[in-house]
């Protein structure tokens, strides 16, 4: 599965765009979502339906997830079938630290005494630093391989870690860990619901905005490249491999970091966040939003759990249509969400 | 529909919607409606139903969800319960994992919980709660009953397994608790396992004299299916988890001669037991298993309650569970001091029954007023 | 000494099902470059079209020949609806299109079946156990699944070097525009794979339905595995297929067994359980990452 080459003369996604008017359409519908997501649970807090508030913590933080896999996927063109290793990882940071914090046991007693913590800075930092490193020790091996051997052995390598988590009972083995009490910040009440949102708010924004950032910088230009035709970037002095492993690393820090908020919206951590469907799922909404769309993980999001929490009211079979809709997505409607609500991006 | 019509509404809806009447009582019930375990949840679910509709009250909504099997799936519909329905009492859940994931955090934030099936031995010792209730049994109880039997019956070598889980460990601690002497070997199998040539190898290579194994669901099927054909030829023994009505129907003759214990047989002799097993008989075609028993007990036990406090006066209504003021299937049914029971657990033998298809039949008591060892680390 | 030799059986047994599921997936993906997660739907409908045909005719054999042509049928049907789209959409497409079908088999099949699982037993004739020279005994069905993945490990091995099809298969695998230009029905020959590499799933799902339990979603922990056998023996070899599921099946039950009784020496058996099978339950992902470190393309890498 190559991609031809004459695509790569054409303006690509995440290099700067040129202003034309379908830019300020995508813009405005850009605003348009985060302002729906950030209004909704405001009304819903201020109504006071504390359900709503929290379902709409859900979505920003799989719409998180998605953002660090869309990274991976959509502007590396790493498709990685196993970002529910980083999901569950950052869960699994949070949940074992809150439980060594409530039970005052270390959490390593040797060689030096490392505490648990309900610290959420710290959770957060150990996690991105954790999926970090598990992603570069994956990465490394993975990114050795192309195609759908790629696919594979990312899908391999989450499968190992679940079956972990799966069997190793200090931490629940199957059953999963429960976090009776949510981790705490300074000042602010976590367990606010619109507390905690705004904390989720907030890495979502700052994922979009680093995402953003990323891609627009020499490096994104490189990643880019790298995706479209390696041997010229190799050409050009640059080796896509390393270019290729620190952005699939920063993109398993983004989702691991919204696996440890996600965990704390739960109150529960158990190796369902790392199972293949749970990898799936993220993907699922990579392309319903659109792949390699900046804001297309936050309408798969809003979509998906749309779907979920409808759908689901009417018939506890809703997955069935979620496959129905995803088949029709994947057939005939390659640009996802953003590519209906914002137009294609000028070179598709 | 109605699920729909909130979620739709939610964002605009006012307050002044919400004001239902004050006397409604919501449960919640959580239970594995899919899956292997899904006939376990369907009897409490049917078992409960059955006692609501018998007491000709409509005034109480019960809302069912599945969990799956599923402890992710079972929290998460847990919070929408309490946070969107705003359910007074919560119940169903069948496996220990799934409740450990809910019933902490459930009781915490001042919901009830009454269990109709799981009764993990950390929620009957160091995690215990006020808003906790127990009407089926601690998870120990049933297994201890099986080490007690095994030992006045005479084996010396009895080999342990059971799936690696809160209730597996606790039903191998309990049956040693009062089994007492040395056993071959324990062998733990993950949740859900489907093929046991491995284990079965292993107990084929071991001199043991019996096998005491508790597999819950559609994990003793695939056993005592594969068992049938293996050629090892030892008694088996286990808890009535393992040798439910619909477990030992799909495994056929091959569990004929088995022995389990039970708190709980369709053939008990009580009024309230003959007065159930009719109902159910009639309402669902089918006999019930120790499953329904359990679900008809639990809705029994909460409207007990319900005649004397409704769940808003929560000190009145925990103190009315307390009592315990109903006639249960069982016979006898008191609590503890962790709101666990204290009851009499039978010994049953699986024969064949009048339609040649195998069946329970009660044959004497195992244990009386067993009482689980949990109790003395709650503090309440 | 015979509980190991047990365990051998036991692991040749596992490994043979997952020749029969990997060999399909492989020759899909060898032939038509398609990465098709939806294979496990066949092993599930098979099993299903297998227990509910025997539960009506009252003959495991009647119920197992409609098993096996129900998923071939559905195989054909699905190859001609959905999948002929995906052979040249890149593999993101394939996972995610694959991975709806999955979710369209499952919840659909739960919605015409219920969840509760269905069972079905082995055949009068193959029930019990046998001796087998050496004082093992060892039951006869299982013993019966092992002869039917070797039986059909021989015969895909004539079908490809030997028939006409077979030809074209390799020729497909090796050069999918030249075999267009011979003359021969392209579109036709996929679908003739596609539907058999369903109809061995079918025939896996039946064998081991049998065996186990027949519920929705059994074909997903099955497809995982399959796709570590095809991962190590190189995708697209049929060959690399059974060598790699034999030693997937073997290395993964004899870990399960041996490593628990291993830390059992010095642990209590409940920690012993933990730890022995966390560390088998990664056991196969493991072997995989040292295959493919020394070998990136497989143990029998078919092309490049």
């Amino acid at each position: 599965m190559t991609k031809s080459d004459t695509r790569i003369l054409a303006p690509q996604p995440g290099l700067p765009a040129p202003t034309a008017s379908w830019h300020d359409r995508k813009g405005l519908v850009q605003i348009g979502l985060l302002a729906l997501l950030l209004l909704a649970p405001l009304a819903a807090h201020f109504l006071g339906h504390v359900y709503y508030v929290n379902l709409a913590s859900r979505v920003t933080l799989v719409a998180m997830a998605a953002v660090g896999l869309n990274l991976a996927i959509g502007y590396g063109g790493m498709v990685s079938f196993g970002h529910a290793a980083y999901f569950g990882l950052g869960g699994y940071v949070a949940g074992i630290s809150a439980y060594h914090a409530f039970d005052l046991t270390p959490v390593i007693g040797w060689p030096v005494a490392i505490p648990g913590s309900d610290s959420m800075l710290a959770i957060w930092l150990v996690a991105i630093v954790v999926c970090g490193l598990l992603a570069l020790a994956i990465g490394a091996v993975s990114l050795r391989t192309t195609g759908v051997y790629f696919i594979m052995i990312t899908l391999a390598f989450a499968q190992m870690i679940y079956y972990f988590a799966n069997s190793w009972p200090t931490y629940g083995g199957e059953d999963g860990l429960p976090i009776y009490l949510r981790n705490t910040l300074p000042i602010v009440d976590t367990n606010d619901a619109l507390t905690f949102f705004l904390i989720c708010f907030g890495g979502l924004t700052l994922s979009l905005a680093l995402t953003s950032r990323i891609m627009k910088s020499r490096f994104g230009a490189a990643l880019t490249m790298a995706r479209l035709n390696d041997t010229r970037l190799a050409t050009a002095g640059i080796a896509p491999y390393p270019i290729r492993l620190v952005a699939f690393v920063i993109s398993a820090m983004i989702t691991g970091l919204a696996g440890a908020l996600y965990a704390d919206l739960n109150g529960f951590v158990s190796p369902t966040m790392l199972s293949w469907h749970m990898s799936g799922e993220l993907m699922v909404i990579v392309i319903l939003g659109g792949v390699g769309r900046l804001y297309g993980p936050l309408a798969g999001a809003i979509l998906y759990v749309m779907m979920e929490t409808l759908l689901g009211g009417l018939t506890e079979y809703w997955k069935l249509f979620l496959g129905l809709v995803l088949l029709l997505v994947v057939l005939f409607a390659k640009y996802g969400v953003m590519g209906w609500l914002a137009g294609r991006e000028r070179h598709e | 529909m109605k699920k729909l019509a909130s979620v739709g509404l939610g964002l605009l809806m006012t307050a002044a919607t919400a004001t239902a009447q004050a006397e409604e009582v919501k449960i919640g019930m959580i239970t594995t409606l899919s899956g292997g375990g899904s006939h376990l949840g369907v009897d409490v679910r049917d078992g409960f139903m059955l006692a609501i509709e018998r007491s000709g009250r409509d005034d109480i909504e019960v809302l069912v969800q599945d969990d799956a099997n599923r402890p992710d799936l079972a929290r998460s519909l847990s919070n929408e319960f309490m946070q969107r329905d705003e359910v007074d009492i919560l119940t169903g859940i069948i496996f220990s994992n799934l409740a450990m994931a809910v019933v902490p955090a459930a009781v915490r934030q001042g919901t009830f919980y009454i269990s109709p099936n799981a009764g993990p031995s950390d929620l009957a010792g160091r995690m215990c709660h006020e808003n906790y209730f127990n009407a089926a049994w601690q998870n120990n109880n049933l297994h201890e009953a099986m080490g007690a039997y095994m030992k006045t019956e005479g084996f010396e070598r009895p080999l342990l397994l059971a799936p690696n889980y809160p209730a597996g460990t606790d039903a191998l601690a309990g049956f040693k608790h009062r089994y007492e002497g040395e056993v071959v070997d324990e062998i733990y199998t993950q949740m859900g396992q489907t093929d046991y040539a491995a284990e079965i190898a292993q107990i084929r290579a071991s001199d043991a004299d019996s096998l005491f194994f508790f597999l819950p669901g559609g994990m003793g099927i695939s056993f005592m299916k594969q068992w049938e054909n293996s050629g090892v030829d030892i008694p088996l023994f286990g808890a009535a988890f393992s040798f439910d009505e619909i477990i030992i129907k799909a495994v056929g003759s091959a569990a004929v001669g088995t022995m389990n214990t039970s708190q709980w047989a369709y053939d008990l002799d009580n009024e309230a037991n003959h007065a159930f097993v009719e109902a159910f008989r009639e309402a669902y075609g089918r006999t019930p298993t120790l499953y329904a028993s359990q679900g008809f007990d639990t809705a029994n036990l909460i409207l007990s309650a319900l005649d004397k406090a409704h769940p808003d006066d929560q000190d009145a209504f925990r103190e009315a569970l307390r009592e315990a003021d109903f006639d249960s299937v069982r016979g006898e049914f008191r609590f503890g001091p962790n709101h666990h029971p204290i009851q009499d657990i039978y010994v049953r033998e699986v024969v064949e029954g009048d339609d040649g298809q195998p069946t329970n039949r009660l044959v004497g008591i195992a244990v009386e007023d067993i009482q689980d060892i949990y109790h003395t680390q709650c503090e309440m | 000494m015979t509980l190991f030799i047990e365990q051998l059986f036991n692991g040749l047994q596992l490994g043979t099902m997952l020749f029969l599921m990997a060999s399909g997936l492989t020759l899909v993906f060898g032939v038509m470059g398609l990465i098709n997660l939806a294979h496990g739907s066949f092993y599930m409908v098979g099993a299903y079209a297998t227990a509910l045909v025997s539960a009506a005719t009252g003959s495991f054999f009647v119920g197992l020949a409609a098993g096996i042509t129900v998923a071939a049928v559905v195989g054909a049907l699905v190859e001609l609806i959905v999948v002929r789209r995906l052979y040249h959409r890149p593999h993101l497409d394939q996972v995610l299109a694959t991975f709806a079908l999955i979710l369209i088999f499952s919840e659909g099949t739960r919605w015409l079946f219920g969840s509760s699982p269905l069972w079905l037993n082995p055949p009068e004739v193959l029930s019990g156990s046998v001796n087998l020279p050496g004082g093992l005994r060892y039951p006869i069905y299982r013993l019966v699944i092992i002869a039917v993945g070797i039986a059909v490990a021989v015969g895909m091995y004539f079908l490809i070097s030997r028939t006409r099809l077979g030809m074209r298969i390799r020729a497909g695998e090796s050069d999918r525009e030249m075999i267009g230009a011979l003359g021969v029905n392209i579109a036709r020959l996929y679908t003739l794979v596609f539907a058999m590499g369903a109809a061995l799933a079918g025939l896996a799902g039946a064998m081991v339905g049998a065996l186990q339990s027949v519920q929705v979603g059994m074909g997903e922990p099955v497809l995982i595995l399959a796709f570590v056998v095809i991962v190590i023996g190189g995708i697209g070899s049929i060959k690399g297929a059974l060598y790699g599921a034999i030693l997937v099946g073997v290395v993964d039950t004899l870990g399960r067994v041996f490593l628990p009784s291993f830390f059992g020496q010095f642990m209590s058996p409940s920690e012993a359980a933990g730890v022995g099978s966390a560390i088998a339950a990664m056991l196969i992902y493991i072997l995989m990452a040292v295959i493919l470190a020394f070998k990136p393309k497989g143990l029998f890498a078919a092309h490049d």
